[in-house]
């Protein structure tokens, strides 16, 4: 069984129709990450997931119960870590950690409390107002809140934005840890490199469709080529049109997509005979940022 | 299970939220309670007669006052907290529970019925320093009461999920609440009123809850406490179905 189930699902708002049709199967135990450009229909997808939001038409499931028909099963196995940093004034972190965890229903939760803190590296906050927090202890917090009833399916929407590097390091070394005890992990993130190293599976979105659907090694593979930065006084006409579209704010340092080595060789000779001095010259395996901006691109 | 750890859970929560701020929600609404007490008592206990003067203005004036502290605050608890976490985006830790549209309607009613019952009790036992009145009818009393301060959460329910900001909220309360409230034969007897203001005090339904709770003090009403009670009944009933259709189906919570 299929940890999140969606089939044809789509939701229109008066103005724009924010989901199109979307077929989604994540199985158990992956790690799954939603790519795609804001406004993609990434958050509404799991808005719908979560039961947030209702869907025009289509269904979705968590662990085989719809979330709409059978939802206090579906929201009893579904974590969820919004994307915006939102907090009541009026508690405590443990306070708030205890509230979440009895509307899950689950009794005596301060054990697993103080488990998660430290996981969280809250244990010091733990009697503080959640108002005294800092965004990235909020943002903590919530993660916190998606995990309080041991959901085995877990969605983060955007988890590390405003979270410096050091903390989100031990963020997704804690969520890599649930994952290997076998907790499903769907994560949206804007940091493509995060996807890349952590998730098997990427699902990329754009105006409500899915425009790619593929193991991440099998998404690298599809670009192929390689990615030369390359700074020097002047590029031959010839090659302007190989620079990624996103890479060129420095004058003189252009990020190029080639097909292979070859072009590669071509390009140095080029540049020897027109005289022009190569002042800084990197090769880069593809990255699923390429592989990102050229499903966007053919999908424009 | 209704009634089941998710349940009590909101419930607790409900409660605490106007715990922490106790000065703002009980101590506050009790004092300005009885600085009413104390001048309209003062201004008008020689001038005003009510039931033909079978009973004094002060003795009077504290059941009223009692029970609109019970409806005000009642309708405050559940209409400030709805609001509150729909500005601050944090109502979805609750929505994206298991906790079923029932439960949420019955814990976030409640938690306004405590809040309102404290804070008309304290009305009530700092009232006896002026004029001490015993309920004549207690379970009237009782009864009115509860259903009053349900009513009122009820209401703040529907006006917290309905509005989409503090203003308009504040609109609610301000024209149409506290008109009500002070308009429902608090601060003097309806049949003091000219025919036409009469009829009309018989067309707002928070007269009854008044009335009604009045004659749980004195046995003596301008209505009857029957015809009160399938009003305030039927009042919340209405209400009821129409809080729990708007939580069913999500209403401006689940878009």
């Amino acid at each position: 069984m299929p940890a999140v189930d969606i089939r044809a699902l789509a939701k229109s708002y008066p103005k724009v129709k924010a989901l199109d049709g979307v077929d989604l199967r994540v199985e158990e135990g992956e790690f799954f990450a939603l790519l795609g450009p804001n406004g993609a229909g990434k958050t509404t997808l799991i808005s719908i997931l979560a039961g947030l939001s209702r869907a025009s038409s289509g269904t979705a499931a968590v662990m085989g119960h719809d979330v709409v028909s059978d939802f206090r099963a579906a929201r009893q196995l579904l974590g969820v870590v919004p994307q915006e940093v939102v907090f009541d004034p009026f508690f405590s972190v443990r306070e708030t950690l205890r509230l979440s965890a009895g509307y899950y229903g689950v009794r005596n939760p301060d054990p697993w409390i103080d488990e998660l803190l430290g996981h969280l590296d809250l244990s010091k906050k733990a009697d503080a107002n959640m108002r005294s927090l800092s965004g990235g202890m909020k943002r903590r917090v919530l993660v916190a809140q998606a995990l309080v009833h041991k959901p085995p399916v877990i969605v983060l929407d955007e988890p590390t934005a405003g979270v410096d590097v050091e903390l989100r390091q031990s963020l997704w070394g804690f969520i890599k840890s649930l994952n290997q005890q076998g907790h499903t992990i769907i994560l949206t993130t804007h940091y493509l490199e995060e996807a890349e190293t952590l998730c098997e599976r990427v699902a990329m979105l754009k105006q409500g469709k899915i425009v790619a659907l593929d193991r991440t090694a099998n998404l690298l593979k599809g670009v192929g080529g390689i990615k030369v930065k390359l700074s020097c006084h002047k590029l031959p006409d010839a090659y302007q049109s190989k620079i990624i579209a996103n890479d060129t704010q420095k004058q003189g340092t252009y990020s190029l997509h080639l097909a292979n080595y070859a072009e590669l060789e071509a390009l140095l000779n080029r540049l020897r005979t027109m005289d022009i001095a190569i002042e800084e010259l990197r090769i880069e395996e593809a990255d699923l940022e390429q592989a990102f901006l050229k499903i966007m691109g053919a999908h424009a | 299970m209704i009634f089941d750890v998710a349940f009590s859970t909101l419930l607790r929560k409900e409660v605490m939220r106007f715990w922490k701020v106790s000065m703002q929600t009980i101590t506050a609404p009790v004092l300005s309670s009885l600085l009413y007490l104390l001048i309209f008592s003062h201004v008008l206990a020689d001038n005003v007669k009510v039931y033909e003067g079978k009973l004094a203005y002060v003795a009077f004036l504290i059941p009223g006052l009692v029970m609109m502290t019970v409806l005000q605050n009642a309708f405050a608890n559940t209409s400030s907290s709805l609001i509150q976490s729909k500005m601050s985006g944090n109502m979805i830790f609750i929505l994206l529970t298991p906790i079923t549209p029932i439960q949420m309607f019955l814990a976030y009613v409640l938690g306004a019925m405590i809040r309102g019952v404290i804070v008309g009790i304290a009305v009530y036992l700092a009232s006896l320093i002026w004029a001490p009145v015993m309920p004549a009818h207690l379970e009237w009393m009782l009864l009115f009461g509860v259903l009053g301060s349900a009513i009122m959460g009820i209401l703040g329910l529907i006006a917290g999920i309905y509005a989409d900001k503090f203003d308009q909220l504040s609109g609610f309360t301000n024209f149409f609440v506290t008109p009500l409230t002070f308009l429902a034969g608090v601060f003097y007897s309806i049949k003091s009123l000219p025919p036409f203001w009469q009829a009309l005090s018989h067309a707002n339904p928070f007269f009854y809850m008044i009335d009604g709770f009045r004659y749980g003090f004195f046995g003596l009403s301008d209505s009857s406490p029957w015809l009160s009670l399938a009003v305030v009944l039927s009042f919340a009933l209405v209400l009821a179905m129409i809080a729990l259709r708007m939580l069913q189906t999500g209403y401006k919570l689940r878009h």
